[in-house]
């Protein structure tokens, strides 16, 4: 590509902001934070507009009509600053590389970051941290873009661990309540055992392609089909870990919930929209490594499978609006895990797109309850919101419908690719279809439940709207709420002119994303789908629908019609409702497993045997020895002056007596009487 | 006709001369308590010393030695005027001239 993309612009413009406000925050005025909060994101987000008209562009120009999809820009556009790191055999370039991969995700994460960030603009409006909080969003942004635009592992693990580090200092936003500080440490520390897996797949990419470039590994592993399994196999589920951290899928996924303690907008873009996708993220780009090998693949979808139902049973009797929607972002980024693990990457991807939407949509109408009620956020106090707030009310219903998966919202084109294309994966594809179905059962029913819980029915408790929200929140939801409408549509395919039942089919064909697939092709790979036809994806699609409608259904009767039934139901299952309301006691069998006995070998262990008994004890031991040799050597520091000159007098006499008097001849002389006295 | 006043004052009388005021002066810096007097003692070392370098600046017929014994003078002064002065500050401080007392240092 000729014209310049200056991809370098797109983290720094965010950095920028983040070091203005971070260190002149304090002093600056409120409108001149807000304004260099808003301008970073949006031209960041500008940038990317641009890169992606110039990618678009391109694409056309490269584009031989005669030849069909995918087609697409033949190299990736690449921006390397130099070397970063050059150690005997290890040549690491600090570079960005943008493609289709990367370019959505970059359209994704500026896009919906700066609408989150303008929704902020009224949610924090009452904060004393205002401009603190607006540093670590564009700090966040920063490292966000840095991840998503690597051109290499180490660049990426430098985004990972930035992202890390900005959720840590926004889930501590308010870190003088303890539990927020808690759930701060506690993301963090569950992300680094995931990043401890990324690390030790870096290191064994290294140890055995020599690079961390994805290009030169894909090169790699395309010219060796000896490649297969063993080694790479323990990358990629090294790699998996790593992804599991981030994207809190099972059994890394108890940081999400607790993360809900940060700021609502906080919630919906890096604990919903962008960073959690990082994981997805992370196995699309590289995916050669997984299509390697088969059972790391398989791998990532039961993960993803079994995180999405597990997630979804818990959700089910959350009653606190934010935990709720934390259990269903889990859930949906099961989802892509599991489009991930039948190597449909771009389905993956498309889901992560819509559910960014969603997924934003719905955490941001939440904070747009919560604010609007005081801080409440118990759906067991809300009920019958949907007169005072009609425009979050007619919002959250797109969000719901769309998560649900009706069409024509987003989350209908995406989740069904997924389920589509697990269903094309044999005997094992098909119970993972089964187990996605269930999930979107399931889904469905919690999602209508918040939405009857919140919204309709008669207030219960004092909720009633202590102010009006203002426009700055109000923009963003009706643009997401647009979004969430008709982002599923690019995977429309195009098909003009055709008619009749061939215009059927392709209505149908929607769901095979010919359009945002072939567009993902060149990166992703096009994912090996053998079998479909037209006739099965309606099947499936109708039979997802009609499984969203029973769980819409199911919700109406018991939150609804017979307000009891769910407390009857409660009372008839106790095990199980106790089980699911203590979210299967995986927090509590943690903390028996690994928090408690950590505790108590940091305690007693490290804390009184090693620290206090060895490391003490040889200070103490140190210590003693000095202060012993000063009690001795003290008393040769008497203070008496005239002691030391008569000790001087004396060493001076003895030199003078050495040099003066002629040794050798007084010894000789010694030794002559000496023998003297022996010979006679 | 010699006589003791047209002979040469030998030079060993010189230094033994030096030695004996040297001496005199390690022996009243050891045994002395007075401070003024310890400090007294330093400056007849000194000027023993002095003595023993002119003796041998003219036996060597070398003007280096007299030269040595001016800078000895000038040091000796510059430290005669700190050395008062401390004396005058300590004395004022504690009453007391006896080297023994002043022993503020000690542990």
């Amino acid at each position: 590509m000729i014209l310049p993309l200056n991809l370098w612009l797109i983290p720094l413009l965010p950095f920028a902001g983040f070091l203005i406000n971070g260190i002149l925050g304090r002093r600056l005025p409120k409108w001149l934070v807000t304004t260099v909060a808003l301008v970073a994101p949006l031209a960041a987000f500008a940038v990317v507009l641009y890169a992606a008209a110039g990618v678009y562009l391109f694409t056309h120009i490269q584009c031989v009509p005669s030849v069909p999809l995918p087609c697409s820009i033949f190299k990736p556009y690449v921006e390397a600053f130099g070397q970063w790191l050059n150690i005997d055999m290890l040549h690491i370039d600090f570079s960005f590389v943008l493609d289709e991969l990367s370019l959505v995700m970059l359209l994704v994460v500026t896009g919906v970051g700066f609408l989150i960030h303008v929704y902020s603009v009224g949610y924090m409006s009452h904060e004393e941290g205002y401009a603190r909080y607006f540093s670590y969003l564009n700090l966040f942004l920063f490292f966000m873009t840095v991840l998503v635009l690597a051109g290499n592992a180490l660049v990426m693990f430098v985004g990972w661990e930035g992202v890390g580090l900005a959720s840590y200092l926004l889930i501590g936003f308010w870190f003088q309540k303890t539990s927020a500080a808690d759930a701060g440490k506690k993301a963090f520390i569950v992300n680094r055992i995931g990043d401890f897996g990324f690390l030790i797949g870096m290191f064994l990419l290294l140890a055995n392609f020599g690079t961390l470039t994805f290009t030169e590994i894909a090169t790699k592993l395309g010219q060796d089909p000896g490649w297969n399994g063993g080694v790479v196999t323990v990358i990629a589920l090294c790699l998996l870990l790593g992804a599991a951290g981030k994207s809190a899928q099972l059994p890394l996924y108890v940081w999400l919930p607790d993360a809900m303690e940060g700021p609502t907008p906080v919630s919906a873009l890096i604990h919903a929209a962008t960073m959690v996708t990082a994981g997805v993220y992370m196995i699309a780009r590289t995916h050669v490594l997984f299509d390697h090998s088969p059972f790391a693949l398989s791998v990532v979808a039961i993960v993803g499978a079994a995180t999405a139902i597990f997630a979804a049973t818990i959700g089910l009797v959350q009653n606190d609006i934010k935990r709720v929607l934390a259990y269903s972002t889990i859930s949906q980024l099961g989802y892509m895990f599991l489009g991930c693990g039948v190597a449909a990457y771009s389905a993956a991807i498309f889901h992560l797109v819509t559910h960014a939407f969603f997924k934003a949509l719905l955490f941001l109408a939440a904070g747009s309850v919560i604010h609007a009620i005081g801080g409440e956020q118990d759906l067991r106090k809300m009920g019958g919101l949907w007169k005072k707030m009609p425009v979050t009310f007619a919002v959250t219903t797109v969000g719901v419908l769309a998560i649900a998966g009706f069409p024509p919202f987003a989350g209908f084109f995406s989740k069904d690719a997924i389920l589509y294309a697990a269903y094309l994966q044999g005997a094992q594809g098909k119970a993972l279809w089964f187990v996605g179905v269930v999930t979107a059962l399931l889904t469905s029913f919690y999602m209508f439940r918040l939405w009857y819980l919140a919204f309709l029915g008669k207030p219960r408790g004092e909720t009633a709207p202590h102010h009006s929200t203002p426009w700055s929140m109000l923009a963003p939801l009706v643009i997401l709420a647009l979004l969430s409408i008709c982002g599923g549509w690019i995977g429309i395919e195009r098909t003009a002119g055709s008619t009749g039942l061939s215009r059927l089919s392709s209505l149908v064909n929607w769901i095979s994303m010919e359009r945002f697939g072939g567009f993902l092709a060149p990166a992703v790979g096009a994912g090996a789908a053998e079998g479909g036809s037209a006739q099965l994806e309606l099947i499936l699609s109708a039979a997802a629908v009609g499984i969203a409608l029973v769980g819409w259904l199911l919700a109406h009767l018991f939150y609804r019609q017979k307000s009891t039934l769910p407390a009857r139901t409660a009372a008839a299952l106790p095990g199980g409702y106790k089980l699911l309301a203590n979210k299967y006691y995986v927090d509590e069998f943690y903390g028996a497993a690994v928090v408690k006995p950590l505790l108590a070998i940091s305690t007693y262990l490290l804390g009184w045997v090693v620290d206090k008994a060895l490391l003490g004890g040889a200070a103490w031991l140190l210590g003693g020895i000095a202060k012993f040799a000063g009690a001795l050597l003290q008393r040769w520091q008497s203070g008496n002056i005239r002691s030391y000159a008569a000790w001087l007098a004396a060493g001076a006499a003895a030199v003078l007596l050495f040099v003066v008097v002629p040794w050798p001849a007084v010894l000789a002389s010694l030794e002559a009487i000496h023998f003297g006295v022996a010979g006679h | 006709m010699s006589s003791l006043l047209t002979q040469e004052v030998p030079i060993s009388w010189y230094l033994l001369l030096s030695a004996v005021l040297f001496s005199l002066g390690v022996a009243g810096f050891l045994i002395k308590r007075n401070l003024i007097t310890v400090f007294m003692s330093i400056e007849l070392m000194l000027n023993a010393v002095n003595l023993s370098f002119v003796t041998f600046a003219h036996q060597w017929h070398a003007v280096k030695g007299q030269i040595f014994v001016f800078f000895v003078m000038v040091v000796a002064a510059a430290e005669a005027a700190v050395g008062l002065a401390i004396i005058i500050a300590v004395f004022r401080a504690r009453a007391t001239l006896a080297v023994d007392r002043i022993d503020l240092m000690k542990l």
